[in-house]
């Protein structure tokens, strides 16, 4: 089959609904985006571990502490899924950290801010994991089949993390006068890097169009944030708690909420790295790496010694 | 130095005693009882199954989208492997 | 001392070496050598901390003065926890953790099995759910003690240190005392000399397996059985207990 024929055979799936499949030919761009968007989803993971496993230690109670401890193995869990379906595209892991580690890989910009206070928890689990759910939920439709199915099984297991960190604001929210103005800190501190999470407005999102065609997307940047904003006010109303935002206000219109932009220049920094964190996020990825490498040199060496490995094509 | 991530595998969960093993998905592991110890950690969090198999990637042969036509058309029109084909009197009922 | 102050002492000591380890553990959380095994030591680091949350749950109970299980665990001072030392010590490189967790895993392997046949029915319970983790536990790290045995110069290096420095730790783990005596008058507690006997065949074993040396005419540290710790229990503590010292009434 010369090359035409191939498209013809992808649009067509692509058309029906239907899923690509690693070994199914695929348009050399559409691998690309695929790999590049798919290894930042799971870099975003992984180094989102870093700062609420920040609170594991000081978490407050011991209930507190064994859900925070299961909720960042799960975010481990889930960068692992992410990286195994960016492999299927034929890139390796070492690849993939190589890139994260040396800065030329991006990761969610939201996880470059600092969790200050224990409201810090409730607000990312509340907030930052409520906006990944809904871009994640979006995903479980996507067209690259490993990656679809990573989406369903990491959606199942998200369930729980937002419902923790609504958890922990309502206890702050009706606690005392200091937990509740804790929460509001929080709140205000999130917001706008939550609202970035969904990226620029579709008027300058670039890599937006082609997403959408190959259904790797399936619901623009504006339209998950008018979705996330119309989702999250009600909560934020049921714990008596304000949005820094004065221009909020119901549109019956458009029956939803009108908001204010987040600040589109901080997110270019924060992105291309002058947010508060990226130093110290890239620092401890490339330590742990590095402080691992001799162990998994040991690893590989006891394998090798005892035969284990399968060195067979 | 070579410094990487261990081979890939392939893990294939049972869900029950009785039921097939279904993959599940896939890990890195430097040996055997590694990869056995990591499916564990990683794919039975929530106990999803009671039984695993760990099988090194590149020991898995895999057929090609070109072959969907002549590996499955062919059994298409074989009807007649089916129990439905055949007329059964409804004075036998079940069979 | 009554049976109840004994078995109050005794529970405690069990939680605060648990507590105080998945601490330590979970500090791996994020950091791990590669991904998978950041996986699987959280997952250890879990299971421990939530023996630690039953056990604490039970003391509050028999000690029956309106103190919860948080209260125990974020409103005692460090003279008052009981916890291995062993536990408290600094993560070190990735060898001495997996050296610490093969020792005390190896240690609540044994322990836990014969408290499963403990005439307090609850701490029976609690091993009884215990075994199970530790069980996995050991493979785990035993497995790794072999691969850093047997693996590089390097790893072999590292581990051998590790044992070196740990060794003086594991005098502790078996001392008894008179809340040790009087529960075992009454078939509750566990007799720790029988359990060191079946810790030091085993260890003998892995160590063998893993080309390793024990350490010969070690003097041995003590203390943690009257409270008295290394200094890094207060930091330890300091760090977790931060929250609810500062906000004495606040409920998390």
């Amino acid at each position: 089959m010369e090359e035409n024929k191939f498209e013809e055979v992808f649009e067509s799936k692509l058309a029906k609904n239907e899923m690509v499949e690693p070994k199914d030919w695929m348009p050399e761009n559409y691998r690309k985006h695929l790999i590049r968007q798919i290894s930042q989803h799971a870099h975003s993971e992984i180094v989102g571990m870093l700062p609420e496993g920040n609170w594991i230690t000081r978490a407050p109670s011991l209930r507190a502490k064994v859900v925070l401890l299961a909720k960042v193995q799960d975010e481990g869990g889930h960068g692992l899924y992410l990286y195994t379906a960016a492999e299927t595209l034929g890139v390796s892991r070492d690849e993939l950290l190589n890139n994260l580690h040396t800065g030329k890989a991006k990761y969610s910009s939201i996880f470059n801010y600092p969790t200050l206070t224990w409201a810090d928890i409730g607000a990312v689990g509340w907030l930052v994991d409520g906006a990944a759910i809904m871009n994640q939920v979006m995903l479980q439709r996507t067209s690259y089949g490993p990656y679809a199915r990573a989406m369903v099984r990491i959606c199942k297991e998200e369930s729980f993390h937002q419902r923790q960190g609504f958890e922990i604001m309502t206890h702050l929210a009706f606690g005392t006068a200091d937990q509740k103005a804790m929460a509001q800190d929080a709140l205000n501190r999130w917001w706008y890097p939550t609202m970035m999470m969904f990226g620029p407005p579709d008027s300058e999102s670039p890599n937006s169009e082609n997403a959408l065609k190959w259904r790797i997307k399936r619901e623009t940047n504006d339209q998950l944030r008018q979705k996330f904003v119309n989702q999250t006010v009600p909560q934020v109303e049921y714990l008596g708690l304000t949005v820094p935002d004065k221009n909020l206000k119901w549109n019956e219109s458009k029956k939803g909420y009108d908001y204010s932009e987040p600040d589109w220049v901080e997110f270019k920094n924060v992105i291309s790295g002058n947010g508060p964190c990226n130093k110290q996020r890239l620092l401890a990825r490339n330590k742990a790496h590095k402080e691992g490498a001799w162990v998994r040199e040991a690893a590989q060496a006891f394998a090798r010694k005892r035969k284990e490995v399968y060195e067979a094509a | 130095m070579s410094d990487n991530q261990g081979p890939v595998w392939e893990i294939f969960l049972q869900k029950k005693a009785g039921q097939p093993f279904v993959h599940c998905g896939s890990l890195h592991a430097f040996d055997k009882e590694m990869a056995l110890q990591n499916a564990r950690d990683l794919y039975t969090r929530r106990g999803e199954g009671v039984s695993i198999w760990a099988v090194p990637s590149n020991a898995i042969v895999a057929s090609s989208p070109e072959d969907i036509g002549p590996f499955f058309e062919p059994a298409n029109d074989k009807v007649y492997r089916h129990p439905t084909f055949y007329q059964i009197p409804d004075a036998i009922g079940h069979m | 001392m009554t049976t109840q102050e004994a078995l109050f002492q005794y529970t405690l000591r069990i939680a605060d070496t648990n507590l105080i380890l998945g601490q330590r553990l979970s500090e791996w959380t994020g950091h791990g050598p590669f991904l998978e095994e950041d996986l699987a030591l959280t997952n250890i680091a879990l299971d421990i901390t939530g023996a630690a949350k039953s056990l604490y749950e039970y003391a509050s109970t028999i000690e029956n003065k309106g103190r919860s299980a948080d209260d125990l665990a974020y409103l005692r001072n460090d003279r008052q926890f009981l916890n291995n030392q062993i536990t408290e010590l600094p993560n070190g490189d990735y060898a001495m953790t997996i050296m610490r967790q093969a020792i005390v895993d190896c240690f609540d392997f044994y322990f836990y099995s014969e408290l499963t046949k403990s005439k307090d029915e609850t701490l029976a319970g609690i091993a009884q759910k215990s075994i199970k983790e530790v069980t996995y536990h050991l493979r785990h790290s035993s497995s790794w003690v072999e691969r850093f045995g047997d693996g590089t110069e390097e790893s072999h290096t590292r581990i051998q240190n590790a044992l070196n420095e740990l060794w003086q730790y594991t005098g502790e783990l078996f001392e008894m005392t008179e809340v040790d005596a009087l529960l075992i008058k009454v078939g509750i507690a566990v007799d720790l000399s029988k359990v060191k006997d079946k810790w030091q065949k085993h260890m003998d074993d892995l160590l063998q397996k893993s080309t390793l040396e024990k350490p010969e005419n070690v003097f041995m540290q003590t203390g943690s059985r009257k409270g008295i710790h290394t200094e890094h229990l207060a930091f330890i503590l300091a760090e977790m207990q931060a929250l609810p010292r500062m906000y004495p009434d606040a409920k998390w």
